[in-house]
């Protein structure tokens, strides 16, 4: 069974069409890297998927558990509040800026969800965010806040506080684009190191080199479409799509 | 009279006035964050109504929320009026207005009631302020993890407002150390209309110099604690 489908999903932001009918599949364990240009609707195909935004038609669902499905009258429908909190619990997010809760310690972050959605008791919890912590490598940050730290540890800890939640699959938007180039790298290593664990992951990136050695299946979308889909050495070793050729020209290493 | 007795004196009216301050903020600083509320209610009952037609002026009908026009409507009032106007309608007004029958113990509810009406109104709009300037990421993640709205708002948005706010909430709670003088308008007995009294009985301006001073000490003390609290939230930034 498949952890995630969205199938021909539409979304209009007034008279601007953004997404124009998306149909995208993730299977468990599956790495999934979104490509494409600036403004062809990566992040408002993840908003629309993380209940961040509501899709005009299409449906959604995580396990078969739908979020949306369209109704008799072709409009779509969302599933009530009550499913919704349900399915809540399928998904993580990663943000580009983090979104750290800046008033909470690192160990807050993580722990304060865990007990105050998941109702963990707090010992658990707190020793669950330890070792996560541990795991990548920001033990020693536990009580430090996050101005204190910097924005790839940030970002670490976003992810923590993400992968603490046990989700069934978790998105990145574009995690390392708010970082100073020297620090994508921790970040990237640490996504990677999730998909050793057979984490289920959709990643929205302009980091191709990593997508094309991380993702299973590879969607290239503009203008609101997905235009090319398949392997990385599919679409980054032979694109049929010209529009996929031209962006990958730009950034491919030999591009003048 | 001795300097002695006036400043007893004064003492006692001081501690009116130090009840009036206290009661103002215990009243105005929930009842502003309620005030802010509706002045951010987007509640408009007659878009459903509405839904089935597309003229112009059904259109703007929809548009129509009741509550914040009410709510825009008590600020602008109570921050475009003066404040001694105010009390004096809270305290005359239910006389004038339905022959209710002045008690005696109303002109202290009546000041308090003036207070906490207009000075909610003032922390309503700072509320506002900051509430408005965080950062939508902070909602969105809340979201994502499953936070439900008043999770949200009181343990994600609110302690972050809370330091935003504070400088602000410091520039009202002086000004209101010094407003409450502005009850002589009704003769409440708080300290600034016992030393009127005693200047105009004994024909000196001591008490006014002893009110001043008061009022000054009071205010180092306010602003001491409120520095405090400020050092309290800096842990974060
Ligand atoms: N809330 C919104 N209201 C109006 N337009 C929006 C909104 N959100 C996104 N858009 C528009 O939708 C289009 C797609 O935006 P989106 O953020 O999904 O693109 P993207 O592929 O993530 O781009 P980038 O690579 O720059 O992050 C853009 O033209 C954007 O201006
Ligand atoms: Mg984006």
């Amino acid at each position: 069974m498949n952890v995630l489908e969205l199938c021909n999903i539409r979304k209009s932001f007034g008279s601007l069409a953004v997404l124009r009918g998306i149909t995208v599949t993730v299977g468990k364990g599956e790495v999934v890297a979104v490509i494409g240009p600036s403004g062809s609707g990566k992040s408002t195909l993840l908003r629309c998927a993380t209940l961040l935004e509501t899709v005009d038609s299409g449906e959604i669902n995580y396990l078969g558990d739908y979020v949306v499905r369209t109704g008799p009258d072709g409009q779509a429908q969302y599933s009530p509040p009550a499913d919704l909190k349900r399915i809540r619990r399928y998904f993580g997010l990663v943000f580009q800026n983090f979104n750290l809760f800046p008033h909470y310690s690192v160990i807050k972050n993580v722990t304060d969800p865990l007990i105050h959605v998941h109702k963990r008791g707090k010992e658990e919890a707190y020793a669950q965010a330890q070792a996560l912590l541990a795991k990548m490598g920001l033990e020693d940050k536990a009580d430090s806040y996050p101005y204190q730290l910097s924005g790839g540890q940030q970002q670490r800890v976003s992810i923590v506080r993400a992968l603490a939640m046990k989700p069934e699959v978790l998105f990145f938007d574009e995690p390392t684009s708010a970082l100073d180039p020297e620090l994508t790298g921790e970040v990237l290593k640490v996504i990677r190191s999730l998909t050793d664990e057979h984490m289920t992951m959709v990643i929205v990136t302009h980091e191709m080199q990593f997508a094309q050695h991380v993702a299973d299946k590879v969607y290239f979308m503009d203008e609101g479409l997905v235009v090319e889909q398949g392997t990385p050495d599919e679409v980054f070793g032979r694109p049929q799509e010209e529009r996929t050729r031209r962006f990958l020209e730009r950034y491919s290493p030999s591009a003048p | 009279m001795s300097l002695e007795t006036i400043i007893i004196q004064l003492a006692i009216g001081l501690l009116k006035s130090i009840a009036i301050f206290a009661l103002t903020l215990l009243g105005s600083l929930p009842l502003g964050l309620l005030v802010a509320f509706g002045r951010m209610s987007k509640w408009a009952p007659l878009k459903r109504l509405t839904l089935t037609g597309n003229g112009r002026f059904k259109q703007s009908l929809a548009g129509i929320r009741p509550l914040q026009i009410l709510v825009k409507l008590y600020i602008s009032l109570m921050r475009g009026t003066p404040l001694m106007l105010q009390l004096m309608v809270v305290y005359f007004g239910p006389y004038y207005l339905f022959k209710i029958p002045i008690g005696q113990n109303y002109r202290f509810t009546a000041v308090v009631i003036g207070f906490v009406l207009n000075y909610a109104a003032y922390f309503a709009e700072i509320y506002r302020s900051g509430i408005e300037s965080m950062p939508v990421g902070q909602y969105e993640a809340a979201a994502v993890l499953g936070y439900s709205r008043p999770q949200t708002f009181f343990k994600i948005i609110l302690p972050q407002v809370i330091k935003r706010i504070l400088p602000s909430i410091t520039n009202e709670v002086i000004t209101l150390v010094k407003d409450t003088s502005l009850a002589f308008a009704i003769s409440y007995s708080e300290m600034f209309t016992m030393a009127r009294k005693i200047s105009s009985s004994q024909s000196t301006l001591v008490p006014f110099v002893v009110a001043g001073i008061f009022y000054y000490l009071f205010n180092l003390i306010m602003a001491y604690v409120m520095e405090r609290a400020e050092k309290s939230l800096s842990y974060f930034r």
